[in-house]
């Protein structure tokens, strides 16, 4: 397949049709998408009128930009002028947003070509993408398997071929661990490197956009397109781009890269997983870097803090779902009957229990163990991390602790579900930038992802590595 | 402690009231977005994604609002410090989010005072920073929410900038809650924060009232009172609930922490919720907005702008007429916007008590509400120097101010279509002398140290001249002719 930094470059000097390569993936959603289930929407006549639009352009000698003729999916979560955004969730039912989100803006001005709104778990709430209102997706690589969650929509558009970009958010690992469960590269960049006006909240404070792609550079590319300032988030950096590509291609010689021991061999790691951690290690080393196993002690309480503070915030996020403005609305004798009938009928059960979670944890008298004892563990869990950055230019651990696992087989138990994103949690808390690369399949043949990790605005030095683990699997015969 | 037995004393029990004042910015746009900060406007026109809470909408503070907070807190005497959001959630249908953006624990200003025009000063505890409800209209049921047919909503005034003013329980009567609420009113406004129109919602006040024994220091169980429109409901919600507490404790009940609703229409409180319904509203830091810290330059750059305050005001009126700051003329003066006269009355060389007088009694009595700044300054000074240079009695300067509110125009042609003729001095000196000549026997009691007398002439010399003398230089030409007889 094309990569999408030589599709973009062709389109925009007019050697290939953005029509051409719309219709190509279109092809691929008519064939596959019926099993997979990536989108809730395709958008299909929009896609074509859109690609006839940048071919137009390229025509009259305009450049439509630096994703010209790309075609992008978007989680149900970023916001379309005009175009239904459901967070998979029946709450939403009938909601059509009056605005863009800022990424679906500037992927707009950059002239890439929207194919669809991917699925998810119900307002980004799951590790596999059951919690979808609209039914699960599955895993493009083995359909009897979960694409992860809750971007696993936009993971598996594009481990399926249906998107050569997708846009997913990630919260507490929900780009990294799909991408890992589907075998392509996801990204969750430092908070605040990309605007979140326009993305549906889950957690305020632990939100992040960011790109899924079938390579580093691709991602790379993407992630540069999309991040910078945007005035209409408080919380955005002030910084024009994550310059993700900076350091592309200069491989990793004399780089410090330390191996995360409470997560690279930690109990509850597949051993598949945390053998190809290791020759991940070894990879890097062989490429010139100095790889030693380090220990960032706090990241252990990362699951618990993180399994307070997100409910905190959701409960609050989603609290305006109430049947009053928009959405759904189930009648009631009085105003909270009709609150009550409205949110019960509205929400899934794992949304429920988030809230019920989050409520309860916020509450008088109960703060100060909850909520203020997790952001106490917050400020550990960075501190701990910038101890290690004094050692080391990234950190290296597994991105899920086991390749994709069959639908059905975590629904009944929420806290192994929890389990899933182990490893990826702490760079949420910390608001660390990490990448998740795929290195080798696990005893099922399933892939398996790697995780670099970096620190806050260390997305240059991040992808410098992960392109070096790209090319040490592709070396190996084990990468996608 | 039983009081049974006991006839119901008030005046044995101390009122102790505190206020919670939300004050509407007056900035252009709302605290959160770009959408315009407007009353009356069409129901549901000045809205966006972000003031209707629209899903993936975010909050970005508007500034002039920070500025208009600071300039409350420096005219508060406050300390403006580096401060936090937090997200107070509740639901209620006129709020979009279903929860408001408001300071928490770590507001932006913190303890200030605000002196009454008593001199007595009022703690101010803090001022901080909030975004305004929509504006729910129930149909049917009385207008409550629970039993109403339905309700309309209009979110024109959702994410409305306020700044919330807590006052210390430092207020000891209705009356005093009152002048508290008029003089803050009169700062908010000096300090261009707020129109300060209470009619329009632009100036809220829930209070805070507890009564305790007289010489009791420490405070009663208090209750909440939402829903006074005016300052003369907030006194009469006040006064009411005092003697409800009182009669209450009286008659060997109890207090319970409450809110309570005040009712106009039957000039009661009753209750809406009590402690254990109150609402847990889940107070956490705002996550979709940054510190607000506003830095040394900004809050000094405030301080040296500062507008002149009433109290300041007061204290000008006050040296000019050699009266007390905490006079009644002073405060009514400063209150109705009048003391510019004062200052102009002085540079005019005209006396500044008589012009304070004349203002306090007179004008403020003559002026509505609505119209003060109506009199002509020049017009005005004009009158008291006639009636400081006995051009006219002080009854006929009274008379013709009276003309002067109602009608403008020029005092002394409003003297002359008033009959009001203007005696010359040597013409008053010879009705005086008429009076004696007529009035021997008088004279020489007078002039021989009986001063009752000398009413006894100035009636004569009043009706010999019609009532168009100046008595006080009839009083002087009788002194005068008494002294020279002496010599």
């Amino acid at each position: 397949m094309t990569s999408v930094v030589e599709m973009a470059a062709a389109v925009r000097r007019g050697e290939l049709s953005a029509v051409a390569i719309i219709e190509q993936h279109l092809s691929r959603i008519d064939q596959d998408e019926a099993d997979i289930h990536a989108f809730n929407l395709v958008m299909a006549d929009h896609a074509r009128a859109r690609a006839a639009e940048v071919d137009g352009m390229v025509a009259r000698g305009e450049d439509p930009g630096a994703l010209a003729g790309v075609p992008v999916a978007l989680k149900d979560l970023i916001c379309t002028r005009g175009t239904p955004t459901t967070c998979s969730s029946r709450i939403l039912e009938g909601w059509v947003p009056p605005y863009d989100a800022t990424v679906v803006s500037r992927l707009t001005e950059a002239g890439a070509v929207f194919v669809g709104k991917t699925n998810m778990d119900e307002f980004a709430m799951g590790s596999s993408t059951e919690n979808s209102a609209f039914g699960p997706t599955r895993n493009p690589r083995d359909l009897s398997r979960v694409p992860g969650g809750s971007s696993g929509g936009s993971a598996a558009a594009v481990a399926a071929g249906f998107a050569a970009i997708a846009l997913g958010s990630d919260t507490g690992g929900s780009i990294r661990q799909p991408a890992a469960l589907c075998g392509v590269v996801g990204v969750k960049p430092t908070y605040g490197m990309v605007s979140r006006y326009g993305l549906v909240a889950f957690a305020s404070s632990l939100d992040q956009i960011g790109p899924f792609a079938t390579s580093v550079a691709d991602a790379a590319l993407a992630l540069d397109t999309i991040s910078g300032h945007d005035e209409a988030d408080s919380t955005s950096l002030p910084t024009d781009s994550a310059r993700a590509r900076e350091n592309l291609g200069r491989g990793v010689e004399g780089l410090r890269v330390g191996v995360i021991a409470e997560l690279a061999g930690a109990e509850g790691i597949a051993p598949d997983v945390a053998a190809r951690i290791r020759e991940a290690a070894e990879a890097l080393a062989a490429s010139g870097a100095k790889v030693e196993e380090t220990s960032v002690p706090a990241v252990r309480y990362g699951l618990s803090a993180y399994y307070m503070i997100a409910p905190a915030e959701a409960s609050s996020n989603l609290a305006r779902y109430d049947g009053v403005r928009y959405g759904l609305r189930k009648p009631g004798a009085d105003i909270t009957e009709m609150y009550m009938a409205t949110r019960s009928a509205g929400f899934g059960p794992e949304v429920k229990r988030r809230i019920m979670l989050g409520t309860y944890v916020l509450s008088a008298g109960y703060y100060d163990a909850y909520y203020g004892k997790s952001q106490k563990v917050r400020t550990l869990i960075i501190r701990d991390f910038e101890e290690a950055y004094r050692s080391f230019d990234v950190l290296l651990s597994p991105t899920a602790p086991t390749t994709a696992f069959e639908l059905g087989t975590k629904t009944s138990d929420p806290l192994t579900m929890y389990l899933s994103d182990i490893c990826t949690i702490p760079s949420n808390l910390a608001g660390h930038p990490a990448i998740s690369v795929p290195f080798g399949t696990g005893d099922d043949g399933l892939p398996v992802g790697a995780q670099v990790l970096a620190p806050a605005a260390g997305e240059p030095v991040m992808f410098q590595v992960a392109e070096v683990l790209e090319a040490a699997a592709a070396a190996k015969g084990g990468g996608r | 402690m039983s009081q049974s037995g006991q006839a119901i004393q008030s005046s044995d029990w101390e009122t102790v009231v505190g206020l919670e004042v939300h004050c509407e910015l007056r900035t252009q746009t709302k605290l959160f977005c770009g959408c315009r900060n407007a009353f009356g406007d069409e129901p549901n026109t000045n809205v966006c994604p972000v003031c209707l809470g629209l899903p993936g909408s975010l909050p970005v503070l508007n500034e002039q609002a920070v500025e208009y907070a600071l300039r409350i807190g420096a005219a508060l005497r406050c300390r403006a410090q580096r401060s936090l959001f937090h997200r107070k959630n509740y639901f209620y249908p006129d709020m979009p989010k279903d929860y408001q953006i408001s300071q928490y624990d770590v507001p932006i200003n913190i303890g200030g005072w605000l002196e009454l025009p008593s001199g007595k000063r009022i703690g101010i505890v803090r001022a901080h920073m909030e975004e305004d409800t929509g504006k729910t209209t129930h149909i049917g049921g009385g207008g409550r929410i629970h039993q109403a047919g339905h309700s309309l909503v209009d979110y024109n005034r959702a994410g409305v900038p306020l700044v919330e003013i807590v006052s210390e329980p430092d207020m000891r009567s209705a009356d005093e809650a009152r002048e508290y609420v008029e003089e803050l009113r009169a700062v908010l406004v000096a300090a261009g924060a707020t129109d300060g129109k209470m009619e329009e919602g632009s100036l809220r006040v829930d209070c805070n009232v507890s009564v305790r024994p007289q010489g009791s220091t420490d405070l009663g169980t208090r209750c909440e009172i939402k829903n006074m429109n005016s300052l003369r409901s907030l006194a009469r919600a006040v006064a009411y609930e005092a003697e409800r507490q009182i009669e209450l404790i009286s008659n060997g009940g109890r207090v319970d922490q409450e809110t309570r609703h005040w009712d106009e229409a039957d000039a009661r409180t009753h209750s809406m919720r009590s402690k254990e319904e109150a609402f847990d509203y889940r107070y956490f830091p705002e996550p979709d907005l940054v510190v607000l810290d506003p830095g040394p330059e900004w809050v000094a750059a405030v301080a040296a702008s500062q507008p002149i305050l009433p109290a300041e005001r007061r204290a000008r009126v006050a040296g000019a007429a050699g009266v007390p700051a905490s006079s009644e003329a002073v405060a009514t003066v400063v209150r109705l916007e009048l003391d510019g006269i004062i200052g102009a009355a002085v540079m005019a060389n005209a006396d500044a008590a008589l012009a304070l007088r004349r203002l306090a009694n007179e004008v403020a009595g003559e002026l509505a509400e609505g119209d003060k700044g109506a009199l002509d300054a020049d017009a005005f000074i004009g009158l008291v120097l006639m009636e400081q240079q006995g051009e006219l009695t002080s009854a006929q300067a009274r008379t013709v101010l009276k003309v002067l509110v109602a009608e403008g125009g020029d005092p002394k042609v409003i003297a002359v279509r008033l009959g009001f003729e203007v005696m010359a001095a040597g013409a008053l000196a010879e009705v005086v002398d008429q009076v004696i000549a007529a009035n021997q026997r008088e004279w020489a009691r007078y002039a021989g140290g009986d001063d009752k007398l000398a009413g006894f002439f100035i009636g004569k010399i009043k009706a010999a001249t019609g009532g168009n003398a100046d008595l006080r230089a009839a009083t002087q030409l009788l002194q005068q002719r008494r002294a020279a007889q002496e010599a």
